[in-house]
């Protein structure tokens, strides 16, 4: 047996799970997203056409389609940066020196990426409720109006933004986190020495540092919120005036709520294209910036 | 020596199992799926129907709501359906479109127990689909009105509204006497029940042509469409979604809004959560039309059979038992639905529950709603619409013309099958 015989043996039970698993469901999705897939063909084959890349072009038409998707980028080019930010901020202060109780806060902001998102959505729904809700008591003693944050068009989507990033930032944290910790001390005391302030050595020596972390960590955040789906299902089912149904809401409603499975994997196949798109950019981005 | 013993051991066991199962298994097994508190309760009435059968025996499966529907889709795809189910009636045309299940219409004219003539004419006309029957009611389920006798009293009117004119008139008396945070009406913008039920009592159906297209912008819809946005838009009902009311006894015990429109099952959830100051301050009364009592929708499930059923005699035993007056009584004594008989109805404990009297009148005038398989699909489009127009992005005709540009659209398969001769 040569080899490379053995080697492709030794791979071939990993290979046939991730062709059955993966691969085909794949195919079958790519060839429903050229048919007219729903429950007429469920009801009999003879009804299922093949029409092409008309369920696409039909999706270019589709003005829900063209508002989930303003919606999806909306909530990922705010929440991202938010969400990043508030994990790099978290992560450099319990690695301060000053920084007291450092366990329980890492636990403590860790909590929320644990919890069920369900049961925290509707924790959350109480909190922001227009009448009864915590935070708008907190604004009204500060003199502010009541804000209407669920059921508002404008100000939906920055609640769910808020809920998300609360939720989700705290994983990230940790990754920071170590990544900080593996910073030699000695980099920061020779930059000291050399008269360079806290903002300089952040900037020229933490950061630089973090590069590859940050590159990891903003390509799995993008990928994530791209994903919004539950946060908006549980929160305000798309509404208000569907101002948060996001790409993925929009293709479970065409597939699991109205049962056209072809529109559905259509919308599957451009979301792929778009998460893909935009992690090419970000690599060539990350290349050009830090070259090897 | 030990392993043979051990061998002997397990086969003794294996024959003793199966010679269990055996002894239970004479009888046929029938699979019924039924949802939530109904699948729950069913299950007390069921020892007296295999009394009745001993060669039945029924397995209910209980489904929560909220998965029903996908999981029975799922059921259809998978060939794996249950003999018989709970079905709502809105849910029957998707399902004769999938040609899932069986027709019943020459077991119940065979049947001495099932007389079409004794149901509420609407509740059984929704089981209907080209002159066949795919359903039989089991309990009903419509929209009226729930309001504070109380409110209306203070606002000057003595009985609840009969008309749209009347109705009007209460609901601007309350407004102009509110003090504070008080609606007329609730009408959360996330259902579109309450609309669906008034575009009901319009002559007009809301499509048209064998449901091929949509007829919202004949000027009786876009009338009821005019005057369900003006309760909005003369803040008669608040513009909220119901995730934003926390809880809606609670609003309606401490007056927030006078009317409601709701269902059956609200009777005991506000006889339960209502606090006792409110006993007898507030009542259910039959939806106002625009001249006079109006339609409201027919609702509520039925009990349907499926087309790959092998029981299906044994099912049909199910659904004559439960179908019978004296069985339907003891249902509501255990659930609190409504019976779809009007002899059922004779009970003294049903007939002399006030708050169900308005039900047995509304029930003479319900309607089916529109029957396509699009139709939730279509209900959706006019509950964003509704939203819209609301917030005032359209106005109420550009709306209703929009609507049916969506809803041409949403029917266009099924036009296409239609014109290429299918029967759906």
């Amino acid at each position: 047996m040569t080899p490379a015989r053995a080697g492709i043996l030794l791979a071939a039970p990993a290979l046939c799970v991730i062709a059955v698993f993966f691969f085909i469901p794949v195919a079958i999705a790519l060839a429903l997203s050229v048919t007219d897939f729903d429950i007429y063909a469920l009801a009999d084959i003879a009804n299922l056409r093949f029409v092409g890349l008309r369920n696409y072009i039909d999706l270019l038409s589709t003005p829900l389609f063209w508002q989930a998707l303003g919606n999806t980028l909306y909530f990922a080019s705010v929440g991202v940066p938010l969400s990043i930010g508030a994990s790099l901020g978290a992560a450099l202060l319990l690695n301060s020196r000053l920084a007291w109780a450092r366990g329980f806060f890492r636990t403590a902001l860790f909590a929320p990426v644990v919890t069920t998102l369900v049961a925290v959505a509707i924790i959350w729904r109480y909190l922001l409720h227009t009448r009864y809700g915590l935070i708008n008591y907190g604004l009204s003693r500060l003199g502010f109006a009541p804000v209407d944050w669920l059921g508002d068009p404008h100000i939906a989507m920055p609640a769910i933004i808020l809920f998300t990033v609360w939720k989700s930032f705290g994983y990230n944290m940790v990754i920071f986190l170590a990544a900080l910790q593996g910073i030699p001390e000695t980099l920061n005391e020779a930059a000291s020495l050399d008269g360079a302030g806290a903002w300089a050595r952040f900037r020229h020596v933490t950061l630089p540092m973090l590069g590859p972390t940050l590159l990891l960590v903003s390509i799995l955040t993008i990928a994530g919120f791209f994903q919004l789906f539950a946060e908006p299902y549980v929160m305000t089912q798309g509404g208000p005036a569907q101002s948060t149904v996001s790409v993925l809401y929009f293709m479970y409603e065409m597939g699991f709520k109205w049962w056209n499975l072809g529109t559905a994997s259509a919308v599957a196949f451009v979301l792929f294209l778009m998460m893909f798109a935009v992690t090419l950019v970000q690599m060539a981005v990350a290349r050009k910036v830090a070259p090897p | 020596m030990m392993q043979r013993a051990l061998g002997g051991l397990g086969i003794l066991c294996a024959a003793c199992i199966s010679a269990g199962c055996g002894a239970s298994d004479t009888r046929s097994v029938l699979h019924f799926w039924a949802m939530g508190r109904e699948g729950e309760v069913v299950q007390e009435l069921l020892p007296e129907f295999e009394r009745l059968h001993p060669g039945i025996h029924v397995e209910v499966e209980q489904l929560p709501w909220s998965e029903a529907h996908q999981k029975l889709l799922t059921a259809v795809a998978g060939d794996s359906t249950p003999d018989l189910c709970q079905l709502g009636n809105s849910w029957i045309p998707e399902f004769v479109a999938l040609k899932a299940l069986a027709p019943l219409q020459q077991r119940i004219a065979a049947s001495a127990t099932i007389t079409p003539a004794d149901y509420f004419s609407g509740i059984w006309d929704s089981n209907v689909a080209d002159a066949a029957i795919y359903g039989v009611p089991w309990y009903v389920d419509t929209r009226l009105l729930f309001y504070r006798t109380d409110l209306i009293a203070e606002a000057g009117f003595t009985a609840p509204p009969t008309s749209w004119g009347e109705w009007l008139r209460v609901l601007s008396a309350i407004k102009e006497r509110a003090y504070g945070e008080r609606y007329g009406i609730l009408l959360p913008l996330n259902e579109y029940d309450p609309l669906i039920a008034l575009a009901l009592q319009q002559s007009q159906p809301m499509l048209r042509d064998n449901g091929t297209h949509g007829n919202f912008a004949s000027a009786e819809f876009e009338r009821t469409f005019g005057f369900y946005v003006d309760m909005f838009r003369k803040r008669y009902a608040p513009s909220v979604r119901e995730s934003e009311i926390s809880n809606v006894w609670t609003e309606f015990g401490r007056g927030y809004f006078a009317f409601y429109i709701s269902g059956p099952w609200n009777i005991g959830e506000f006889r339960r959560r209502l606090p006792a100051a409110l006993d007898g301050k507030w009542m259910t009364a039959p939806l106002p039309g625009p001249d006079g009592p109006g339609a409201s929708i027919a609702g509520g499930s039925s009990l349907a059979v499926f087309r790959g059923s092998k029981h299906l005699d044994a099912a049909w035993q199910l659904i004559e038992f439960l179908s019978q007056p004296a069985v339907q009584q003891r249902f509501h004594a255990l659930t609190g639905d409504l019976p779809p008989r009007r002899s059922s109805w004779d009970a003294p404990e049903i007939a002399a529950d006030a708050f169900s009297r308005a039900f047995r009148d509304q029930l003479e005038r319900v309607k089916p709603r529109p029957k396509v398989a699009e139709w939730e699909r279509i209900a959706t489009e006019m509950q964003l619409m509704t939203e819209r127009v609301v917030r005032g992005d359209l106005t109420v005709h550009d709306g209703a013309v929009e609507l049916d540009a969506r809803t041409d659209a949403i029917l266009a398969k099924r036009r296409q099958l239609l014109s290429e001769g299918a029967v759906l």
